[in-house]
């Protein structure tokens, strides 16, 4: 008789009608009993290979043995030496895509919740008491981290707990980066940012706002008059891209990234408390389907929108978004409007009164291997909007490598870097995440904050040798 | 935080600040912007950085009062902090040297090309500066324009000082031929619709002109793209293009369109800011 074994503990949620009215977490999170019944779950593999789907090599097995144990302090030691951004990871992980994929128990009854259980166990970690004591560095050099998105604050933790004087320069007013400024606080609340931040700060990190790097302060300037002696880059890809169709500069346009920066980073939601505004009219078309996508789709159903849309030109089964996100939306009306592509913003009066589109249908791969999306003729077709909000894509932000000579690129924008994966084209000068791959995902990027720190200590150890 | 060392109300609703921010005094160039914030919770808004002291580590803005951000800036005295300021942001414009090189600034528009115009005279260019006010009282560092520029044009709507008429009436007189004479090169800094108007002027006389674009911004750094412009036909971001590009390939249709777009919202934030007030 085969063996029967429970399916995955769903993630309590709250009520979609309630949730999609506010910017609160829409995951609950597990209970003490919830988290011991799913690591219970957990086939304790002889060889485990959870561990490969994981872009930082997790030990998932140990952590998840130490859950089922009751071990929580050892479970989260396990887990936040492996990946310091454990809290954050938890929430924002593809893990279909990645651990979870990979778990023996995926075909059969669905995977252990390894996501969930990382949660868990993290915001069990933020509930114990705090040690108030920052840590003093134990060595003398000071390394420069450009930027605080989550490559930055991994490079900059790793440094720190090797004993070295960190200092991370974010532009904006407020330290995070994509994770402040992209990810709204229903899926990721700013007080777990907060309290990763004030982690670092405990670490002994120093965060300097309201710097720009190549213009406030040069490149060159950090090691010759300031005496850095390595600097990573971890300035992402935040350059928003356009379509180059016409209309786009109609007002009540936006770029994901300027929706989601005033919501995220400027609270537009309290306005006019907050003294940012952001139209937000009955009807809006999100033009994507990755994960900034969802999150300004779903902003703005939040905000108000009783039609918001996802128009994107191919089909659900090529979406990029993470699964729970997609179903989160479903359940809470967003509108889905697949192999549809946008060819013109319709407008009067410099308003956005419509989006023109064509009907597709899939063809051939392409490049990317998807199936190629081919226009239907004669399909074209308009939807009545208020507001387009382009998602379609972001390349790495040239401001620092414009400013800075002999600092290199591709042409797309990336930063090139060594075989090693970590050094620019300028000496000490180490970069990672989205400004060296283009936009990927957060733990991505803080596996290469994480490789970065580790190059520049043993490069340190061997220029003083 | 960025201290404030010295105020100056230079007219009614413009004030002068001097203020405590040596990292960006000393990587300014003339025509680059900051980006400040005055209080949690408030907007992000591009001002110009007027002047620059290297030495002092001293930055100069100049504020207009428009909206509710600009207000309760305008509210800040001699040692309080204003709670962010960003920069330098933008690009240098590229001035071409050689030939007579005039500024034309409009209200506040003047106080952007202080450092700019000063830059071009120690550069040994020869220099105009064309300001224009509604009146006398809004005229702003007329003085200090004058010890910079080789000519200062001044112009009022109401001609209780210099030429009665618009900046874009004397710069007419002087493609004319009228001293100190035809412009070679036209710089434009003020209200998007007088720049616009200098555009046209030059246009007409086959004048190479830049204007200095204002439009809304969030970050500064080009992540946004909120600030975009069509110049030439093309998407630029003037956070990161700009703010400086070439007058006449400029879409200002689109930019005055842009930049009315939360105008309802600002008449709305004004009022709670009123309201606010009065319950204190």
């Amino acid at each position: 008789m085969p063996v029967k074994r429970a399916d995955k503990t769903p993630m309590p949620v709250r009520e979609a009608e309630l949730r999609a009215h506010d910017f609160e977490e829409v995951n609950e999170g597990y209970c003490f009993s919830h988290a011991m019944f799913e690591a219970e779950r957990c086939l304790r593999c002889q060889d485990p290979v959870c561990i490969d789907g994981c872009p930082v090599r997790v030990p998932i097995a140990d952590f998840m043995h130490a859950v089922a144990a009751g071990d929580l302090k050892k479970a989260s030691t396990i887990l936040r030496t492996a990946n310091p951004l454990a809290a954050i990871c938890g929430r924002v992980c593809p893990q279909e895509a990645q651990c979870e994929m990979q778990c023996h128990m995926t075909k059969r009854f669905g995977p252990v919740a390894i996501g969930h259980l990382e949660r868990y166990v993290s915001d069990w970690e933020m509930e114990q008491p705090l040690n108030d004591s920052v840590a003093k560095p134990t060595r003398d050099e000071k390394i420069a981290i450009i930027g605080s998105g989550p490559s930055g604050l991994v490079c900059a933790g790793e440094l720190a707990r090797l004993g070295y004087r960190v200092t991370v320069f974010e532009a904006l007013h407020a330290p995070g980066g994509v994770l402040r400024y992209g990810i709204p606080e229903f899926r990721l609340p700013n007080s777990i940012l907060d309290w990763e931040i004030a982690s670092l700060e405990r670490l002994g990190v120093e965060f300097i706002n309201n710097v720009i790097i190549g213009k406030t302060i040069k490149l060159d300037e950090l090691f010759s008059e300031m005496g850095y002696s390595a600097a990573f880059i971890g300035t992402g890809a935040g350059l928003p891209k356009f379509m180059g169709i016409p209309g786009e500069s109609l007002n009540g346009v936006y770029s994901a990234n300027e929706f989601l920066t005033r919501i995220n980073l400027m609270q537009a939601f309290e306005f006019p408390h907050s003294e940012t505004p952001l139209k937000v009219g009955g009807r809006v078309a999100v033009i994507g389907s990755g994960n900034t996508a969802m999150d300004a789709v779903r902003s703005a159903l939040r905000l108000g929108a009783e039609h918001a849309m996802v128009v994107y030109r191919r089909s659900e089964n090529e979406m990029t978004a993470r699964i729970e996100e997609y179903e989160h939306a479903i359940e809470e009306g967003v509108e889905f409007h697949w192999l549809t592509n946008p060819i013109e913003v319709l407008g009067e009066d410099g308003w956005v009164t419509g989006l023109k589109c064509m009907r597709m249908e899939l063809g051939e791969p392409d490049d990317s291997g998807r199936a190629r999306p081919v226009p239907i003729e004669g399909s074209e077709f308009i939807f009545p909007v208020d507001n387009v909000v382009l998602s379609i894509g972001t390349r790495p932000n040239p401001l620092l490598s414009r400013a800075t000579p002999g600092l290199k690129t591709h042409s797309w924008g990336g930063l090139l870097v060594d075989e090693r994966q970590v050094e620019t084209s300028v000496h000490r000068v180490y970069a990672g995440g989205d400004a060296v791959t283009g936009a990927a995902t957060v733990i991505l990027a803080a596996g290469a904050g994480k490789k970065a720190a580790e190059a520049i200590h043993s490069d340190l150890a061997a220029d003083a040798a | 935080m960025v201290r404030i060392l010295e105020k100056r109300q230079l007219t009614p609703i413009t004030k002068l600040y001097r203020v405590d921010a040596p990292l960006i005094a000393k990587a300014a160039s003339a025509g680059q912007f900051v980006i400040v914030r005055v209080r949690e919770g408030g907007e992000r808004i591009p001002l110009t950085i007027t002047d620059y002291d290297r030495e002092q580590g001293v930055t100069t803005i100049v504020v207009q009062e428009v909206g509710a951000t600009t207000r309760r800036l305008a509210e800040l005295q001699e040692g309080e902090e204003i709670l962010d300021m960003v920069g330098p942001l933008g690009e240098a414009p590229d001035i071409p040297s050689g030939g007579h090189i005039v500024g034309v600034g409009g209200g506040y528009g003047s106080a952007a090309l202080l450092c700019l115009m000063r830059e071009l005279s120690d550069r040994g260019e020869k220099t105009t500066i064309i300001m224009g006010a509604r009146e006398k009282d809004l005229l702003i560092l007329a003085d200090e324009l004058g010890e910079i520029c080789d000519h200062v044009e001044i112009c009022t709507d109401d001609g209780s000082a210099g030429f009665k008429g618009f900046v874009t009436d004397r710069l007419q007189e002087m493609i004319d031929g009228s001293p100190p004479g035809r412009p070679d090169y036209v710089i434009a800094i003020g209200p998007m619709p007088m720049m616009r108007a200098v555009e046209k002027t030059t246009k007409a006389a086959g004048i190479d002109t830049t204007a200095s674009l204002d439009p809304l911004m969030i970050d500064g750094t080009g992540m946004c793209g909120g600030c975009r412009v069509t110049v030439g036909g093309e998407i630029k971001f003037a956070c990161v293009d700009g703010p400086f590009f070439d007058a006449h390939e400029v879409d200002f249709d689109e930019a005055v369109s842009r930049s009315k777009m939360y105008v309802k919202e600002e008449q709305q934030a004004a009022a709670c800011q009123r309201s606010a007030r009065e319950v204190a």
